[in-house]
Parts: structure tokens; sequence; C-alpha cells
């Protein structure tokens, strides 16, 4: 559905590289997350794909379209949400909706049913002007605009940055729903903890892609064992751990410490920090999670 | 077609949202109005007069090469008659003439007084002023060299007349002015700023991406403001006509294509500033730098033209807002038709096809 | 333990709606104070108060012993700003912009050089002391508008969503600093949406409604809401959430 070749695309004239020989695939019908911090080169990705940027080199497709030859045509069959809040903040939420359904050329009516489950959340609100909207209803009634024209691919640019855990969750929950309609939808985030939601994920950092695969198997392909080390002082726990000589990382995750061993196997730590004090220090192996490994491969 | 509507619509519903600019956007002219009312000075060199001899005699020929003697005055040409007369001041080639009656010599000499005719155009009130009182002075000066040189008293007495504007008002002035100064801002600024806005709020992305014709992006951005400046044009005209005593003498048809034409030329240069510009403020900045100076500067109506630095009065050709401020001039100060104003129309249709067509061509259909 | 954070029944209105309610809580020197709510659950409103950036409706606080209404300038002395979108000049050096914000705070002359060359170190940023800060990475921008917040030795620093698009590894480097500056006895009150970042808090409170729903250590939130994670906790409380406007 849609096709990476080898994309690079330098800003100011060369000298500022956004992203370098991104290629990868997502299926139709697939949920395809894009993943990195900020500055990695999603952005300018999805302005690739979706035709408001040129490319130096590669070739990209969309929905069996070429980027830049068929340009209109993709314009025609997908949905966009930039990163930023694009709606207008002085029209009403059904005005805006009412707006962008006409400008992609249909009706509310139309494919209300799509939208529906949506809509019907924000729709007590529909005479309030947009720019008063919290959060998370202006996502949604982003979504919604985005969605108005029943699109083939849906290209999402970090929805959820900067909105609570509650307004994260039900907006996956939506994206679920949409991919059971059949849609193809491409989704950015920041949020390594995302990344379990989608079918399949590409980490990228500094415009180089880390890995493409499922979550599971990006997952399985983490070298050697992980173990969550707890004890009660974690600040204390964490440079003792970092100190220790067979410690190869060493990280804080919530209210564990995340630790790989040089031997690739646990080893003394757990008695080594007994002796220092952390008397009720525990120590477990454990399953990574995506962001073990995206900063496994930040490591490399 | 449904598109189209639903996008004006949109431009509306922001126009009429934001109540701040859109009292600005109408108290601006009556302001302006209000403001230009009070007379500027300036000085004046180089005026183009005519001299019309009937008497032809030693003390005629005299003065008149003691006016062409004057850095003030450039004598145009001496007419035949004064029937030619009208004819140059309609078309604005002399801003002065001067009539000195059959048998002014001997008048002169037989009863030591004798009358010539100052004829000014006073279309430009301040213009017209300060000329006749330079002229006066010179007559003032020859009568006491008269006086010097004969044994009895003589004196040659001017008398002055105002064409166009017998009152001498300013309004006929700064009413034009005001207009194209007003128009131009509301044009350039206003259409740059809304298609900006619509890029710093990220929205453009989404227009871009969506099967939306630029071209009607662009007729929609232009649609309000074009309203919002014949309203203007209409709430000028009314308040000239109540409050400055200032009708339209010409034909209004006429003066409203000349405006629409003028509203073209002004939107198409802030559809062009929009396009370079990335903020808002940068647009604003653009419209008010590029635009409001050259208006007010190189139109004519605070400082003629014929006074400046040859560079300058190249460079006013330039500017849409000096032709603009001709045909309303004449058609609606002097009562002109079509056959004055054609040459001027022409110039502005020309600027404002070419500048559309550019702006048409560099609008981006994507980003950068 | 000494108090540096002290409220009592503090309370923001905006006409009829009550925009932060009877917030009352205090927090220790040297604690990392993790403040967290939905969006529109009345955060900003509280941390504006606390800064003396807001005058509150009624209810007492004191920020470092001093009171929110009538010392509101040395409050801004003792305390210390940061949040994701106010940070540097991009188009300062970034020793230009160390020296900038001690000048601001009246450090001497001296005072500054010597600042100015333990902070580059501890960053090690000694190499880029002259760079523009619009060129170096996101991440060490935030590292360094951290650093700045804290170049007057504030007893508070306030940090609004600091870790926002860093990514994993720098917002861990991010915490470190924290924990740096705790150690020193700075207290730190931070924001986040991250809700691993609310584990590394000492105390963690969240806010739903306008008013603090749950205050305590995440072990303890955890044990209290039965969950395993502080996502769960905090999904929990503000899922109940009735207000959704900013």
């Amino acid at each position: 559905m849609i096709t990476l070749d080898n994309i690079t695309k330098t800003y100011n004239k060369g000298t500022v590289l956004a992203v370098k020989d991104i290629s990868f695939e997502v299926k139709p019908g697939e949920l395809f997350g894009l993943i990195g911090p900020d500055g990695a080169g999603k952005t300018t990705l999805f302005r690739i794909l979706t035709t408001l940027l040129l490319a130096d080199k590669g070739r990209a497709m969309v929905n069996g379209f070429d980027v830049v030859k068929d340009y209109t045509k993709i314009r025609n069959s997908v949905g966009y949400m930039p990163g930023r809040f694009s709606l207008y903040q002085d029209l009403t939420i059904e005005e805006n909706l009412h707006f962008f359904a006409t400008v992609f050329g249909t009706t509310i009516k139309e494919n209300y049913a799509l939208i529906k489950d949506i809509y019907q959340q924000i729709e007590p609100f529909k005479d309030r002007r947009a720019g008063k909207l919290s959060g998370g209803m202006k996502q949604k009634l982003a979504l919604c605009c985005a969605l108005i024209h029943k699109p083939a691919v849906l290209f999402l640019d970090e929805p959820t940055t900067g909105v609570d855990v509650v307004s994260r969750k039900e907006f996956w929950e939506m994206l679920a729903r949409l991919k059971a309609e059949g849609i193809t939808i491409l989704v950015s985030t920041p949020y390594m903890d995302e990344a379990k939601l989608c079918d399949r994920i590409a980490l990228i950092q500094k415009g180089t892609i880390l890995s493409v695969d499922n979550p599971a198997d990006i997952v399985q392909s983490f070298p050697g064992d992980l173990y969550a080390v707890q004890a009660a002082n974690t600040h204390l726990l964490l440079r003792e751990a970092r100190a220790y000589e067979g410690t190869e990382t060493c990280f804080a995750f919530g209210d564990a410490l995340h630790v790989t061993f040089r031997s690739g196997v646990a080893d003394g730590l757990l008695a080594h920090l007994k002796t220092r004090g952390l008397d009720d220090a525990t120590m477990e192996k454990i399953t990574p999670g995506i962001e073990d490994c995206f900063i496994h491969l930040l490591k490399n | 077609m449904r598109q189209l509507i639903t996008f004006i619509r949109k431009e509306f519903l922001h126009v009429f949202r934001d109540r701040k600019t859109l009292l600005m956007l109408f108290g601006l002219p009556i302001a302006q109005i209000v403001l230009f009312g009070f007379a500027l000075s300036n000085e004046i060199k180089n005026s183009h007069i005519a001299v019309v001899d009937y008497s032809k005699d030693a003390v005629t020929t005299k003065l008149i090469s003691k006016i062409s003697g004057s850095p003030y005055f450039n004598i145009q040409r001496s007419l035949a008659g004064a029937e030619e007369l009208n004819a140059a001041f309609k078309k604005g080639n002399i801003k002065m003439a001067v009539i000195f009656p059959a048998g002014f010599g001997d008048d002169l000499i037989h009863t030591g007084k004798a009358t010539m005719q100052v004829i000014a155009d006073a279309s430009d009130p301040n213009q017209a002023t300060t000329i006749t009182n330079y002229l006066t002075n010179i007559v003032n000066d020859f009568n006491s060299d008269l006086a010097q040189d004969a044994s009895q008293p003589m004196q040659i007495e001017p008398e002055v007349q105002m064409m166009y504007n017998p009152e001498l008002r300013g309004a006929p002035n700064f009413v034009p002015g005001v207009m194209a100064l007003v128009l131009m801002l509301v044009c350039t600024m206003m259409t740059s700023v809304a298609i900006v806005r619509e890029k710093e709020l990220g929205t453009m992305e989404i227009l871009l991406v969506s099967p939306f014709k630029p071209i009607y992006i662009i007729i929609s951005k232009l649609a309000p403001n074009l309203l919002i400046s014949v309203v203007n044009l209409i709430i000028i005209l009314v308040l000239s006509d109540i409050f400055l005593d200032l009708p339209v003498k010409g034909s209004l048809l006429l003066l409203v294509t000349g405006t629409v034409l003028f509203i073209m030329t002004s939107l198409s240069i802030g559809l062009l500033l929009s396009i370079s510009a990335k903020t808002q403020q940068a647009a604003m900045m653009g419209s008010l730098m590029g635009m409001m100076l050259p208006t007010m500067l190189l139109t004519g109506f605070l400082f003629p033209i014929e006074n400046m630095p040859v560079a300058l009065q190249v460079l006013s050709n330039l500017v849409p807002s000096r032709w603009y401020f001709i045909i309303i001039k004449r058609v609606m100060l002097k009562g002109l038709g079509f056959e004055s104003v054609w040459r001027e129309m022409l110039i502005l249709t020309g600027m404002c096809v070419l500048l559309f067509t550019i702006s048409l061509r560099q609008f981006k259909i994507r980003l950068q | 333990m000494e108090t540096v954070i002290h409220t009592d029944r503090l309370t923001k209105r905006f006409g009829s709606f009550i925009a932060a309610n009877e917030l009352t809580f205090d927090v220790a020197k040297g604690e990392i104070f993790g403040f967290l709510g939905a969006n529109g659950a009345g955060k900003t409103t509280a941390m504006r108060m606390l800064c003396g950036l807001l005058a509150p409706s009624s209810g007492k606080a004191t920020i470092a012993g001093f009171d929110v209404y009538t010392q509101t300038e040395r409050i801004k002395n003792s305390i210390g700003y940061m949040s994701q979108k106010f940070s540097l000049y991009d188009d300062l050096t970034v020793a230009e912009n160390i020296r900038f914000y001690a000048g601001i705070y009246g450090m001497s002359g001296p005072a500054i050089r010597a600042k100015t060359t333990q902070l580059l170190e501890e960053l090690q940023l000694q190499k880029e002391a002259k760079t523009l800060v619009r060129e170096l990475p996101l991440g060490w921008k935030q590292k360094l508008s951290f650093s700045v917040s804290i170049v007057h030795e504030p007893e508070i620093v306030f940090l609004d969503e600091p870790t926002g698009g860093v990514d994993p590894v720098t917002r861990r480097q991010f915490w470190d600093l924290i924990y740096a500056a705790s150690d020193k006895g700075v207290t730190v009150f931070v924001t986040t949406h991250y809700m691993d970042e609310a584990e590394y808090c000492n105390r963690v409170s969240i806010m739903v409604d306008g008013v603090i729903a749950a205050l305590d250590s995440p072990v303890r939130l955890k044990g209290q809401f039965g969950s395993g994670s502080m996502e769960d906790v905090f999904y929990e409380l503000a899922r109940k959430a009735k207000r959704k406007g900013d």
C-alpha cells in the first residue's frame, strides 16, 4: 500500500540531512508505526508520502501511485493529520468538519458511519469553537476531519504527542476500529510504549531506520538476557549497579533498573549490591520491551 | 463549485469572527479621511504653466520672461487662445495659466493700471495656492521695478481664479489618496496575511493534500477582501459626498471599473507576497514597507511627482496607485470620461494580468 | 524534614469555573515531586500559582518560605523554571545563554564566569561553548536548558514536561541530572506525560478535575490501587474525569 525505496531528503541545499536511504513497505490494512524521537525525520517522511515535499533521491508509492508523478491521485485518496493541531481555531467543531468534508468533495452524511463513534464523543460541543477545545477533543475532531472522505490510507503524524494517558488510550482504541474497517494506517509517535499496539513498526533515529519488523520479532532480536533489578532506594541502586564492573548497560525503567551484563547472563550483581547496603535488592529475568530494543539499537 | 462556495463561506467566517481586524478595516478609511483632512503644505518647483498673450507688447514680453526666469515655473507653451486652455488643463499638462488681455501694455501706460488673469488647477489645492502665491510675488516684484523706472505710479493686478475646486478645499486631493491607500492596504495586507495564516496554522498542509485546487484557494482568499474593498469604496464615496461635499462628477461605472482594476492589482500583489512570506508578521511587514510607503510617497497625493528627482519619478511609474490616483482624480473630481483615462486603465490592466499570472505560477503545490 | 512548598486549601477560580480546588500538600527539601494530571485537570493553573505568576483566589501557600500573595518577587529569585516550549535563545551561543540567565539573576561577573566553566564541564559541552544553540541536538538543548534553569542555585526548580519528544537514552540522562540536583538539595517539581518517569519521583500527586485525587509514593499508590504500574494508577483516576476543557 505504501512503499519507500531509498528515500533521501536534505534541507538547506543539502547541508542538513533529514532522512537517508529510507526503505520500507506498509501492507494493505496494516497499522504501521513509525517510532522515534523528535528530529528523527518522521515528519519529513510523512510530507514526502503525502506529496507535500519532493525527496532528493529515491521513489515512493502510495496506494499504487507515484508520489511525484501522480500526486493529484494520491491527494484524492489519502487522509492526513499533521503533527501540529491543524484546524481552524475560529470555526466551530461542526463548521470545521463541514468545511473539510466539502474540500474533499464529500458530505458529512456520506461517510458518517466511519466517524460516528468518534464524532459522537464531541458532538455535544459541536457549536464550540475549535480553539476552545481540550487536547483530547481537538485530536478527535482532527481525526474526524482526516477521515471524512473515507481515505484508503490514513497518515497520522504524532497524533498522541502532549496528550494525556487516558486520551491516548482512547485514541489507540479508535485506530484499532479504523483498522478493522480496512483502512491502512501509518502513524508516528515518540512514545515507545505505543509500539506494541501496531502490527509492524519502524524504529527511526537521526534520519535512518534502525529496524523494521513486528513488535514481537523486534523484541526477539534483543541479544542476550535482560534483567530487572529492584530495590527501595532506586537512586542508590542506579549508582551501584552502574559502577558494578560486570554491568554492560543499565537504565532506569520506572521502578526498576533494566540491566544487561557483559557475560550475557546474570552474575554476581545481586551479591555485590547486598554488600553495598541494598539488602532488599531483587533481580529477575524479563522480556525486553520496545524501548529496551530502541536503546540497544541506538547504542550500536 | 460547491467546494468553492464552502471555502469562500469559511473565509467570510474568519473575517467576521475577527472583530478587531474588522473594526480596523472599516475604521481605517474614516480615520484616514479625518487625518488627511489637515492640509499639508509642500514646496513646488518647475510647475508647468501656459501663457496666453493677446497683447504681445513690450510689458507682457518683459513680464513673461521674468516669470519664465523663475525656478518655480516652467512655461510649457504659449497658447494662441483661451480655447486651448481648457484642453490643456483637463489633460493635466499645465497647473496654471496666465492670460494677458489685448491692450494690456497700453492700459498700463495710459491708466497706470492693468489686470492679468491667473487661472490655477485647484484639484490639488495646496499646490494651487502655493503656485499662485509665487506668481503674485513675481508680479509684485515686477511692479516695484516699474515704479522705480516710471514717473507715474503703475500697477499690474493679477486676478486669480481657481479651476475645478474654486473653494480650495483639501478634500479633492486627499480623498483619492485615501481611496488608493485604504484599498491597497486592505487588499495587499489582508490577502497575504490570510494565506500565510493557513501556512502557520498547518491547515495549508491539509488543503494541499486534499483534491482542492490551488486556484480555488486563491479565489476564496481574494473574495472577502474584494467585498470589503468595495464596501470601503462605498463608505469613502458616501463620506466624501455627505461630509466633504465632494460628489462623483463623472461616471460611477467608470470609477467602479477603475477601482476594481486597482483592487485586483493589489490583491495580486498580496498573493505574491504570501508566497514568499513564512509568518504573518513577515507578510504584514512586507505589505507595510513594500506597499504602503510607496503608495503614500510615490502616488502624488502627498508630494507632487513632478517635484521629485528623476529616479523617483521613473520609479513611481511602477506604483499601481499612481495610475489609480489619476483615474479617480479625473473621473471623480473633473468628471472626465473614458477617453481621458483609458491609458491609465490599460496600464493597470497590464499590471494586474502580469502580477496575477506570476503569483499563480509561483503558488506552490508543495511545501517549501 | 524541612518543607519548601506548603499549600493549604489553595484555590483558583475563573468566574464560576474552579480551575484548582483546595489544593493542600507539602513538598520537602530535596524531594522529587511528580505533578501529574490529565489535560485540563488544572496542573498549569496550580503551577502558575506556585511560581508566583498567578494570584490565588483563596487559600494559603508558601514557596521557599515566601508568601504567594505578597512576596512573588522573592519567590521568583528562589525558583527555577523550565518547560519544553520556553527554553533557550536559539540565536545565542551556549555560553551566551548561560551568561544571560546568570546575569538576569544578578550574579556577579566572576561568579558568572566560574559558573559558565563549571556548567560546560558538567554537561561536557566545552567544545560547543561557541556553538549557536539552534545547532545543538534536541537532547543536548534540553539538558542545557535544565542546567540554565538552576544556574542561580534556586531552592526549587519547576519542570514542565521537560522530556517531551526526546529519545529514550537522552531522557534517562536527563533524569540523571535531576537526581544530581536533588542530591544537592534542590527540590524538583516535575510534570510529565511519561508514566515511567512518575516512578522516578519520590512522591507523585495526580490531579483530576481541579482536585488532588491521589498523593503518595509510587509504590504505595500502586499498592493502594492494586495495579502494576503508575500508568494503570493514572488511568484508573483520570478516566473518571468529567472535565475535558483545557
